[in-house]
């Protein structure tokens, strides 16, 4: 069997992002002030790898906050649509991706790739290549060992490199978009035997047992389980933003004279107007219901219609969530029924 | 030809026809003429239709599907798209994408006493099954029409209603709610549900397609029940707020159920087993 | 830090919901990763679970409307300065009743109060003081030292992260319309999206609307994902108010709104 890791030293793994610098946008994990986010760099060394996980999640790079989905021109004249130039995507290479991050964007792919597959998302994904960065430490809310991912979870990433303590690296060459982004640098990855990934991972012990979540949660929809957890719940839209998988969207037009775009832009299910009839009747009316949904569609609609969990233990939404919301304690709470 | 799925057409108001206070239907007709020969829909499905710079609004489409080369939907002036609607003019360009979601499997009714339920401004759905229906008229076998809105003006399609009424193979019931009646008016008096209960229509080898407001289907479902019409054979139509039209939005499911995918057309029996999220 | 509870807390919180003076305790309780969070308590068994230490920061004050709580029954709420601010604000904007809470103000100490009236709340208060963190006084220090353009430039920078969650709006307890101007679509006041320009007038828009009516909690700030210091913005109008009008908000049930109320010797000439 050939074995699937490599060896990248540290002064070429340098070497290599110059080399990628070169030939198209690099992104990366970039600390400013107290946030680390994905951020667009200019050369190696704004990089940081010590933080547990970035602010923004790598969706925005599949599927952004404003998505044009065509402009156009009208007035008392006519109307004209210019159709969005899908070529105009750049190619786009994404370093430091947390294995949870990478495995969001398959799910994510999984509601966008749904009959009729959509032709903006895939054309990004098809030119962004995720190099996926090994965890070697997690916090209070991080939870991807629970539902099948893990700090060395290659999934979603195209290349996957873990961080050995001599500061050289252990490549996995996943995909054939990985294989096609490294072929002219090739001479950089060593073939070399006897490296042990396992050993540079973050320890995460699973937080609840998640192996009949999909039959569990469909058991306690009718409880008050939901509504009791969302009491504290503000409705604002924060978890669905930061989470790497939620995919709900608004469509607007945007105007300046007679021209104009209709966009696609972020929405969430915890705001009050997500499903608002114009006649005033809203179908999600309370606060417990549209948590209930954000938890449905992640463990069981999605798993049904989908195949796939729109969750992957990132745990951004708890982290970042004003009152305390954590999704991992109610899926625990579930697990338990 | 773009493969991008939020491209609408672009169609033009041939036709605005004032249906009641607030209420319009347009005609619309293909700009690109090949684009309209080969536009093809069945009845019961619906559109995203658009007014640019205002945005997109769903509606099903409400014209049959047995007639070709235009499409014609009918709409309540509420929100900001529909305002944006009602002020444009024949001859202005709207969009048009569609047609999504699932139909009425009228297919499957041939042979078959069809009883037709709906109120106020859910006829436009039932319009188009209508037609269908009538323009293969041999297909099916007794049509009955149970049509109420809240005041005579608030009837809509009232031009279709007399030609209704005067054919020979078509039972027409009217009726209009309490207080909502004029000195003219010659039909029922009272709400739909009621009508209906009176009416009796035969459930024997009988179709019942209803449309209306909750309160509406919530209280005609067991008039149909107790005429012995069974879950499988009562339909009807959800609406739920829509953005995409193709299941990505997420925005009107109905527990695992994507009303944009799965519907808008239900069985009683498939809407008894939903959560109460429409 | 820590979960110190209090016995007089949960005493009383016990008391009041065997009395059936109110159905409700609205607090806090231990939360995940050492936070606290919103806890709400129907049970006296439950009671055991409030406490209240420093980490109890959060103002509960806009929970006192949600109709997902007001539906539980009358409330008791654990409040510290910011929510009993919050109070007094919501009480002389007219969406608070006075007696039909109960305020268990709590500052430091073990030392509990029941306040039933709102006239007991502002005598609580007027005893208090309400002080900027450290590091927001330096911030604003440091802003109000800056050029127009270099502080615009930073507002700039800092709106950029912003996601348009409104966790700022939804945790702010003066933030009670039922329809915000966001929602508001005909015409659309505000782009839906989160842009540049969007995400600066949204704060804007915010920070105005707020002016003469924020409290000074810093709870916007505090609640969003983005870390920005957004409660800045209204922070540093109130201060404009202050000097103006030299009027402060959340001490007194009888104040006004300053930016919408008029008094004909206002000193503006445009207006007469």
């Amino acid at each position: 069997m050939k074995n699937p890791f490599k060896l990248l030293r540290k002064a070429l793994y340098t070497q290599w992002i110059e080399k990628l610098l070169s030939t198209q946008q690099v992104y990366g994990p970039v600390q400013q002030g107290k946030r680390v986010n994905y951020r667009r760099i200019a050369s190696p060394a704004e990089l940081t790898d010590d933080f547990i996980i970035p602010e923004n999640s790598v969706k925005s790079f599949v599927f952004p906050r404003i998505e044009k989905l065509f402009s156009f021109t009208g007035n008392k004249e006519g109307v004209s649509i210019e159709d969005k130039n899908l070529e105009a995507i750049p190619y786009k290479v994404i370093l430091g991706v947390r294995p949870c991050d990478a495995y969001g964007i398959l799910n994510l792919g999984a509601i966008f790739g749904w009959n009729p597959a959509d032709p903006i998302f895939s054309k990004r994904l098809e030119r962004t290549t995720f190099i996926g960065s090994a965890c070697n430490k997690t916090d209070d809310y991080c939870f991807c060992s629970s539902i099948g991912g893990g700090p060395g979870n290659t999934q979603g990433s195209d290349i996957f490199l873990t961080k050995m303590e001599t500061g050289d690296y252990i490549a996995e060459i996943i995909t054939p978009k990985g294989e096609t982004l490294i072929a002219s640098d090739l001479e950089l990855f060593e073939e070399a035997t006897g490296l042990e990934k396992e050993k540079y991972l973050a320890v995460l012990p699973r937080r609840f047992d998640d192996s009949h979540m999909e039959e569990k949660i469909n058991v306690v929809f009718d409880t008050p389980i939901f509504d009791e957890y969302a009491l504290r719940c503000l409705g604002c839209s924060a978890c669905a933003y930061v989470c790497p998988v939620c995919g709900c969207f608004d469509i607007q037009d945007e105007t300046r004279g007679g021209k104009g775009q209709r966009i696609r832009c972020w929405d969430s299910c915890g705001s009050k107007l997500f499903t608002l009839h114009t006649s005033g009747h809203n179908p999600r009316n309370t606060q417990g219901v549209r948590w209930r949904q954000r938890l449905m569609h992640k463990f069981s609609y999605m798993p049904e219609r989908l195949g796939v969990r729109g969750c992957v233990g990132c745990g951004r939404c708890s982290r970042h969530c004003p009152v305390d919301m954590n999704i991992s304690e109610q899926l625990s709470l579930i697990s338990e029924c | 030809m773009s493969n991008n799925i939020y491209l609408p057409y672009l169609v033009t108001i041939e036709k605005i026809t004032e249906e009641a206070p607030g209420v319009k239907t347009f005609r619309l007709k293909f700009n690109n003429e090949e684009e309209g020969l080969n536009f093809q829909f069945k009845t019961g499905q619906f559109a995203e239709y658009s007014v640019f710079g205002e945005g997109e609004s769903t509606f099903c489409i409400a014209s049959p599907h047995t007639r070709n080369g235009y499409v014609e939907c009918t709409f309540r002036q509420s929100g900001r798209v529909t305002t944006a609607l009602a002020n444009l003019e024949e001859g202005d360009v709207i969009g048009f994408r569609g047609p999504y979601g699932n139909t009425f499997p009228i297919d499957r009714w041939k042979g078959k006493n069809l009883v037709f339920i709906a109120g106020g401004i859910a006829l436009p759905p039932m319009r188009s099954v209508i037609w269908s229906c009538l323009d293969n008229r041999p297909d099916h076998n007794e049509i009955t029409i149970f049509y109420g809105a809240k005041t005579v003006s608030d009837l809509v399609y009232k031009h279709e209603l007399e030609e209704w009424k005067n054919r020979p193979d078509v039972n027409l019931y009217l009726t209009v709610d309490p207080g909502g009646q004029t000195a003219e008016w010659k039909g029922e008096v009272g709400f739909v549900p009621s009508v209906v209960e009176k009416a009796a229509p035969d459930s024997v080898n009988t179709i019942a397609i209803v449309c209306g407001p909750p309160i509406m289907i919530k209280n005609t479902f067991p008039v149909l029940k107790k005429l012995g019409f069974t879950d499988d054979n009562i339909f009807t139509t959800l609406e739920n707020r829509m953005k995409c039209g193709f299941g990505k939005c997420g925005r009107c499911n109905v527990g695992k159920t994507y009303v944009c995918k799965d519907g808008p057309v239900f069985t009683a029996a498939q809407l008894a087993k939903l959560p109460n999220e429409y | 830090m820590g979960g110190r509870k209090m016995g007089n807390l949960n005493e009383i919180a016990a008391h009041l919901l065997q009395n059936d003076d109110v159905q409700l305790i609205i607090g806090y309780g231990e939360g995940s990763a050492g936070r606290v969070r919103p806890l709400f308590v129907s049970n006296k068994k439950a009671t055991e679970k409030l406490l209240f230490d420093s980490r109890c920061t959060q103002n509960l004050a806009s929970y006192l409307y949600k109709k997902e709580i007001t539906c539980l029954g009358k409330p008791a709420i654990v409040a510290n300065i910011r929510t009993l601010r919050g109070i007094i604000r919501l009480a002389a904007e007219h969406q608070l009743e006075d007696e039909t809470i109960i305020a268990l103000a709590v500052s430091t100490g073990d030392d509990v109060k029941e306040l039933r009236r709102l006239e007991d709340m502002e005598q609580y208060l007027s005893e208090a003081d309400l002080q900027l963190k450290k590091e927001d006084k330096a911030l604003l220090d440091k802003l109000n030292a800056m050029t127009i353009a270099d502080r615009w430039a930073f507002w700039q920078q800092e709106m950029a992260h912003c996601i348009k969650c409104y966790a700022c709006r939804q945790a702010c307890p003066l933030c009670y319309c039922t329809q915000c101007t966001v929602e508001i679509n005909q015409p659309q006041w505000i782009p839906v999206a989160s842009s540049k320009l969007g995400n600066m007038e949204w704060h804007i828009m915010r920070s105005m609307h707020l002016a003469g009516r924020c409290i000074e909690c810093g709870q916007c700030g505090e609640a969003c994902p983005a870390n920005i210091p957004i409660h800045l913005l209204p922070i540093r109008l109130a201060e404009e108010i202050r000097e103006l009008y030299g009027s402060v908000t959340g001490i007194s049930k009888r104040e006004s709104c300053e930016m919408s109320s008029f008094q004909p010797d206002d000193k503006e000439k445009f207006i007469t």
